[in-house]
Order: structure tokens, then sequence, then C-alpha cells
């Protein structure tokens, strides 16, 4: 059985890597009794994979892992379970039971959410609102792009879907995954370079908030849709 | 949510921030300013190497099971934050509360090697904590010290309130009731170290003068307070089946030197290694019971999520009940994605065999440690290891599947001739030849037999606590010895020779044995900006030399001099048990090559029989 578990990451915890929180997840797996299957040979493994890594420093509404699974109990007795054993800013939101035909989360994944807040007093213009819908008003939005040999021009402007400069902070929707990746900080670095400022060090706070996947259709859903709750 | 200690523009600018953030699974919460005592318990060295340490976790779940006690953790900040921790002076904290160590009542630091002391003075300094005792006042934690170093407290008597020479559990809790009771009848810090003086296992260095000899020796080492003890007693637990052992061991989020459940099956060790002082410390060998050890097996991997389990003892495979327990955990553990590792094994029948079952044979090697290249010199050290054993055990193994062996030398040990460095590399190649004698097509590709020498430093309470030490010179000119050999052998394709630094042994063997004079050598290193002298990365000898010149050290006195058996050392206070005369007849047996049997075979009379209990009492149920 194929389960897709969504979890937040919030406080201290953003200062865990990418590669510690998978670890920290088998040491879960363990402690609350999942019934996770493992692979065949020497040193088995768990079938566990990660939809999206998270930078260091950043908290997260909606992440997300699928594992695979001999037997289950309900997805509340699930929960409740694992949260048991969480730390401080780690809990599990979703346990949800995937058809057994599904993708993994990591090879479809398309966009996520994002929500940006400069931190006081490091704001790159005082009248933010405007400014970053004029940011987004261009046709297009080159950045200079590293690669392993050279640097390549690439418009960005596609690659933000959508936006909105909130009380809360600027949300954006990017094209996350393996086909287009676009990192909010590269929309904040192409955002100043387009007022002319220099950028402060550790101007951001940034959240994810969700990361979709394409369903059948080619439509952007929330990872946890492809899933249903088990009673 | 908890606040921390460094702001988030710091935590992004160093290398691995999980280290200073606490939060770990199984991590104690509680109030700090509902409890009596605040203890921060120290590990002088990185957070990945703290953490792995078991003594610790031990303490740790001891100390909070009391609710009027809130103990916390801190490590040596590495260099990246130390660095920026005093350019914005940022005092040290602890990682449950996030808050100064200064705030605390004590400070316990455990010193397991010689090379952490100058990161004892960046733990102080950072806490903003007067680095000698003297200067301390009201305001400052008590600052004790204990761990393996602690049998040779006086390098760094000046820089401790108190040691606590012996095992954790015992007296820690009288301790810290004496702490109250001076809290409450308003007494000072000088009175709490009155108090504590009384207490078995408690050495106050402040309470002591030591004079010396115009040759540097010891005249006089005598309490000069009324409630100092002129013999300190070490400490242990004789019931070790009914003692403090977590349930719950922390789970670092980063991966720790020691990711894993440590289960400590017994303690001290049967055999005489004449070279080893944990062996003479920790006598007399004491089991725990194999019940006790499957409950927590249990509780430990379920309460931590590890996916590994490690048994640790000096030698296990002198453990009794040894089959019973692998059998257990094989059976119990090996289906559930839980893998077995077995650290010290004897090379056998029986260990092969569940070597087999819990490793990949063809990725796993087979670690021999004869410490000496031939059998004279193994009888000088009494390591009870014969040639005849280690080819018997190699070959069993060959047949078995495996084709890498590990084997470990030390290089510099009294009595050391050509022909003892030489057979480093003449067993090596026996080993090999071995090998090479399998039929061709039985053969699982070429074998690879990696020696590796590290340099012979003796330490206190050995019987070669007397012996001469090499200099730098001389241990780099036996590793050539060493080196020139294995290339003369015929199989010199499939050999592999190692050795370890000789500045960092040398420095060891100055702290290891030196005196309350060697202090100052220490924090005039330290002031030059030693720290983490463990790690090559900032190990800096010429530091150090600058210091031993600063401070007048001689070299020769500390390190090359053979010492007379008459003689006062640093460390004769301290009573481990084993005596003073049994050392000096080992050492006269060493000189002789003459064996002597270990405990089980027959008793040496060495004198922890007294402490009443352990194998010393175990034909006598």
């Amino acid at each position: 059985m194929k389960v897709r578990i969504k979890f937040a990451k919030q406080g201290a915890m953003k200062f865990v890597g990418h590669l510690d929180i998978m670890r920290y997840f088998q040491k879960v797996m363990r402690r609350s009794d999942v019934d996770i299957a493992y692979s065949e040979g020497f040193s088995p493994h768990q079938k566990m994979s990660f939809a999206a890594p998270l930078g260091v420093g950043l908290t997260s509404r909606g992440e997300y892992f699928d594992i695979e699974v001999n037997s289950t109990e309900s997805s509340k007795e699930m929960l409740r379970r694992m949260n048991e054993t969480m730390v401080e800013g780690m809990e599990v939101i979703r346990y949800r039971l995937l058809p057994e035909d599904s993708k993994n989360a990591m090879s479809i994944v398309s966009e996520a959410d994002y929500l940006v807040n400069f931190r006081k007093g490091k704001e790159p213009c005082s009248d933010l609102k405007n400014q970053f819908e004029q940011f987004m008003a261009q046709e297009q939005i080159e950045i200079l792009k590293a690669t392993k040999k050279s640097e390549v021009v690439v418009d960005i402007r596609p690659l933000i879907r959508s936006f909105e400069v909130r009380n809360d902070g600027i949300f954006l929707k990017l094209a996350t995954g393996s086909e287009n990746n676009l990192k909010p900080e590269l929309v904040v670095d192409a955002f100043c370079e387009y007022l002319s400022v220099q950028r402060k060090p550790f101007d951001l706070l940034t959240e994810r908030l969700e990361l979709y996947g394409k369903n059948e259709n080619g439509d952007p859903i929330p990872l946890e849709d492809f899933g249903v709750d088990l009673d | 949510m908890r606040k921390l200690a460094l702001s988030d523009e710091i935590l992004l600018s160093i290398e691995k921030p999980a280290r200073y953030i606490g939060n770990e699974v199984n991590m104690v919460k509680k109030d700090f300013n509902k409890v009596d005592i605040r203890f921060a318990m120290c590990f002088p060295d990185v957070y990945e190497i703290g953490m792995s340490h078991l003594g610790i976790q031990i303490l740790y779940d001891m100390f909070n099971k009391r609710d009027d006690v809130y103990c916390e953790r801190v490590y040596s900040p590495w260099l990246d934050l130390d660095k920026i921790m005093r350019e914005q002076d940022i005092p040290l904290f602890a990682l449950e509360s996030q808050q100064p160590i200064k705030d605390f009542d004590f400070l316990g630091i455990t010193i397991q090697y010689e090379m952490c002391y100058t990161n004892i003075l960046q733990i102080l300094d950072l806490s903003k904590i007067p680095l000698l005792a003297a200067d301390r006042t009201e305001d400052d934690p008590i600052v004790i010290g204990g761990g393996p170093c602690a049998y040779n407290p006086e390098p760094l008597a000046p820089f401790f309130d108190l040691f606590y020479i012996g095992e954790g559990e015992m007296v820690y809790f009288e301790l810290l009731d004496k702490y109250k009771e001076n809290k409450a009848n308003d007494g000072t810090r000088h009175t709490f170290l009155e108090m504590a003086a009384e207490i078995e296992g408690i050495y106050v260095p402040m309470f002591y003068d030591v004079t010396y000899h115009e040759d540097g020796t010891i005249r006089s080492f005598e309490p000069n307070h009324q409630n100092a003890k002129k013999i300190i007693t070490k400490q242990l637990v004789m019931d070790i089946s009914n003692t403090y052992y977590p349930d719950r061991p922390l789970v670092p989020f980063i991966k720790a030197t020691q990711d894993r459940v440590v289960l400590e099956i017994q303690r001290g060790c049967i055999r005489g290694c004449r070279f080893c002082q944990a062996g003479s410390v920790y006598k007399p060998v004491r089991e725990r019971d194999l019940d006790f050890l499957k409950e927590k097996a249990y509780n430990m991997l379920k309460n931590t999520g590890h996916e590994e389990i490690s048994l640790s003892s000096l030698s296990s495979s002198d453990y009794s009940q040894l089959e019973g327990l692998i059998n257990f955990l094989i059976d119990e553990f090996k289906g559930k994605g839980v893998n077995i590792s077995l650290p010290s094994l004897r090379i056998d029948a029986f260990s092969l065999d569940v070597m087999s079952k819990v490793q990949d044979v063809r990725k796993s090697s087979l670690t021999f440690a004869p410490e000496a290249g031939s059998q004279r010199l193994r009888n000088v050290i009494n390591k009870g290891l014969t040639e005849e054993v280690i080819l018997n055990g190699a070959k069993l193994a060959f047949d078995g599947g495996w084709n890498r062996v590990k084997l470990y030398f030390m290089l510099g040990l009294p009595t050391e001739t050509v022909s003892d460095m030489q057979g480093i590399a003449l067993l090596s190649e026996k080993i090999a030849e071995l090998y090479y004698q399998i039929p061709k097509d039985q053969r699982i590709g070429k074998v690879s037999v990696v020696a590796s020498t590290s340099f012979f430093v003796p330490k206190p309470f050995t019987p070669f606590q007397w012996a001469s030490m090499n200099t730098k010179e001389q241990f780099l000119s036996k590793a050539k010895i060493v080196n020139d050999k294995m290339k003369e052998m015929l199989n010199k394709k499939s050999l592999k020779y190692n050795w370890h630094e000789a500045d960092v042994s040398v420095l060891e063997g100055l702290l290891a044995r030196g005196d309350r004079r060697v202090a100052d050598t220490i924090l005039y290193a330290y002031r030059l900006g030693c720290i983490y002298d463990a790690w090559g990365e900032s190990f800096d000898y010429d530091k150090w030399e600058q210091a031993i010149k600063a401070t007048n050290i001689d070299m020769d006195f500390y390190i090359t001099r053979e010492r007379n058996t008459d003689e006062i050392l640093p460390w004769d206070f301290i009573d481990v048990g084993v005596t003073k005369q049994f050392l000096k007849n080992e050492w006269k047996k060493a000189k002789k090559e003459t064996v002597t049997p270990n405990c089980r075979m027959q008793c040496a009379g060495c004198g922890v029989a007294k402490f009443g209990g352990g194998v010393c009492f175990e034909s006598k149920n």
C-alpha cells in the first residue's frame, strides 16, 4: 500500500537540513510502529521518498513524502501515533492512502506556494506592494543563471505562476520539480536587481505553504488530494 | 516555542546550525525557574562527538529523574561559531533552555582525552566563567570534572573547583543534596567546597598543597584543609544491573559519530594489558544481567527509532552471556531492519559465525589488535594474544569469505627492539601468505592487510606509569623502520601501513603524566589560540612548543625520563583499588617478559577485591 504523508516544519526545525529530516522520519517510522516496507538485500532500507527538498532556513506548512506500508491503521490513529513521538516544530498533518498505480510525489511535483517576508529593516524599498506589482508587470524577467560550464540568461517570468502582495507577505506560486524549478530567493534577487538595490544578507523569512502535482488532466492539485483518508 | 540563543543570521552563516538548537528527540523539558539546581553537563568537543558519549546519556537521564534538578547539555562551539561568539560577545548557552551557562549552579565537564584540555578553557571562557577556580565568585557555577582523565587531574587542577573520581552513578546525588543544604543555610561557595571535600571520591584541588624537590619531582602533596582527605578513593558501581541506564537516550538530528543505540554490557576488563589505563581504573569487571540488557535494548530501540544497536565494553568476548545476548538481538530485531554492530570481538569460530549473520562479509573487515610485533614484546605488555591465535583466526575468516584484515600495533613500547618493530611487517606478511595458500579458484579477489601503529603514551595507574616515553624523532624513525620492512615483503602489494601523527602523541604524554605546573602551559597555549587540539585542522604544535618554552617545561622530565618507583607521582593521592605495589610488581614482570594471567584464570591480587564485587567474587558465590 502506498501512503502519502504531509507534514509541517516550524520554528527551530528550519535549521535541520533535508537529509537530516529524512533520517528523522526514518526514525519516526520505527518509534511509532509504522509497518513500513523494506527493500530486499543485505542492508534493507525503508521504502520512503520525499517530494521536494526544502532549503535550510525555510519553514513549511506543506511538506510531503510517500511511503510503502505492509499494513496500516486509520489515518487518525497513524497521525496520533506519529505525532506522539514528534519534536517541537514538527507535525504530521495528513496520512492518506494513494491508489496503487500512483506515481511518487517527487516525479509529479510541478508547483509550490511560498510566502515571502522581508525582515524588519531589510526591505529593499518602502513601497513594496506597488514596486513588486510593477516588477511583475514586466513581460520578461531575465536573470543570469550559473550552469556547470558557464552562465546563461533565463527568463523566469513564466515560472512565476501567480503572485499576490498580501498583508502577511508576498505570496508566490512558483514552478517546482525536475523540469522547471524556481526558488523564491531567485525571485527576490531579480526584484532587487530591477530596483537597482543591493540585497541585504539574511533579509528573508520564507515559508513554503503547499506543494502541487499534476493530475491525469495535467492540472496542478495539492499533493494531498491524490490520496484519501483511511477510516 | 523556545527562543534560540543565536540569531537566524548567525545560525544561517555557520556550519551545521542544528548543533546549537537542542530540541532533539527525548530532550528533557523542564521550567528552569522551578528547580533548585541547574546542572550544565559538558563534553568539551564538537556536538557530534559529545552526543556520541554514553556517560553523558546516563548522567543526563539520572539527574533529570530528580524533580529538583534540571540537567542540560553544552558542547564546544565549532571554530566558526567560536569566532563569532568572541567577536560579538555572545555568552555560551545550554542547548535545552538556550540560557547562559554562567547562570547555572554547576558546570560538569567530562574529560575523556588529554587533547580536549584547551577546549575546557574555551568552554569556561565563552561562558564568561573565570578560568582559574581561585578567581571565581558567588556568581559563578561550581565547575566539576570527571571521566578517565580525572584519574590524573593535576594538570587541570587550577581550572576546576572539584573533581569527581570514579563512576558518575555513585555520589553525585549526595553532592547535589549538600549543595541544596548549603544554599538553604545561606552558605558560600567556599563552605560548599568544604562540605564537598568530605564526600567520598570528591577531590577539591585548592585544599591541597604541592611542594617539589630541586630535581623537579614532588616532595610533598598534603591537604591544607581539615576536611580534605589524604587519599581520594575511586567510586564505582558494584551492582551494575540495578542502577541508572537510560530508556530514552537523546537522538540528534545531525549524524553523530555514534548514531545508534549503545548497550554497555559490562564495565571493566579481566585482562591485564600493561599499557591500558581503562583496564586498570575500571577494575574489577562487572557484568550486567542478561535480562536487564534485553529490556534496555528493547526500550532504547523503541524510544529512539535508531536503526542500529551496538554492544559496548572493553572486551565483549569476555562477557559470559554473549552468545545468549547476540542470539536474542538477532532473533528479536534483525527482521525489523535493525543492524547489529559487534565491536571488539575476539576472532574465533563463534564470532565469525555471528558476524556472518549480521554483516555483509564482503564489505566488512576483520580487526586484530596484537599491539606489538613480536611474542616477546606482547609478553612485556601482557597482551594475551599469540601469533597462533591470530593466524588461526585469520585462516577461519578467509575460509568464511573475508579478505580484509586490519591490524593495530603500538610503537615505542618499553624494551622495544628493531626486531619487534620489523615483526609488525613480518606478521602482516604471514597473514597475507595464509590467504594465498587458499586454492586460487576458491579465493575472492586479493587480500588486503592494513597495519596501523599508534605511538605509545604511558598512562597513570598502569605498570608503565614509570616508563620512558619516546620523542617525536624516535617515533618517526621507528615508523620508518616498519615502513621499510613492509616494502621488503613478498606480498607488499597486499600490505598497507599507516602511522599516526607523532606531535600529538608527545603532547598527550605531557598532559597525561603532568603535574600542577603543566596547567600554566595549557593556559598559555590556550591564550595563544590553541583549541580543538584533537583535530588535525586546528592542532598547532608550534604554538604548543612556544607555550612549553614560555612556561619552562622540561620535556625530558615529563616525557623521556623513566621514573623511579619510589618517587611521589602527581596522582598518588588517588586510590583506584589497584595498589601501587601491584603496579610495581607488574612493571618488574614486564621487564622480565613474564605474563600475568587474566582475572578469570587466576587472581593476581591487584587490590580491587576490596570493593567487594565483580569478577573477584564470581567463583565464590
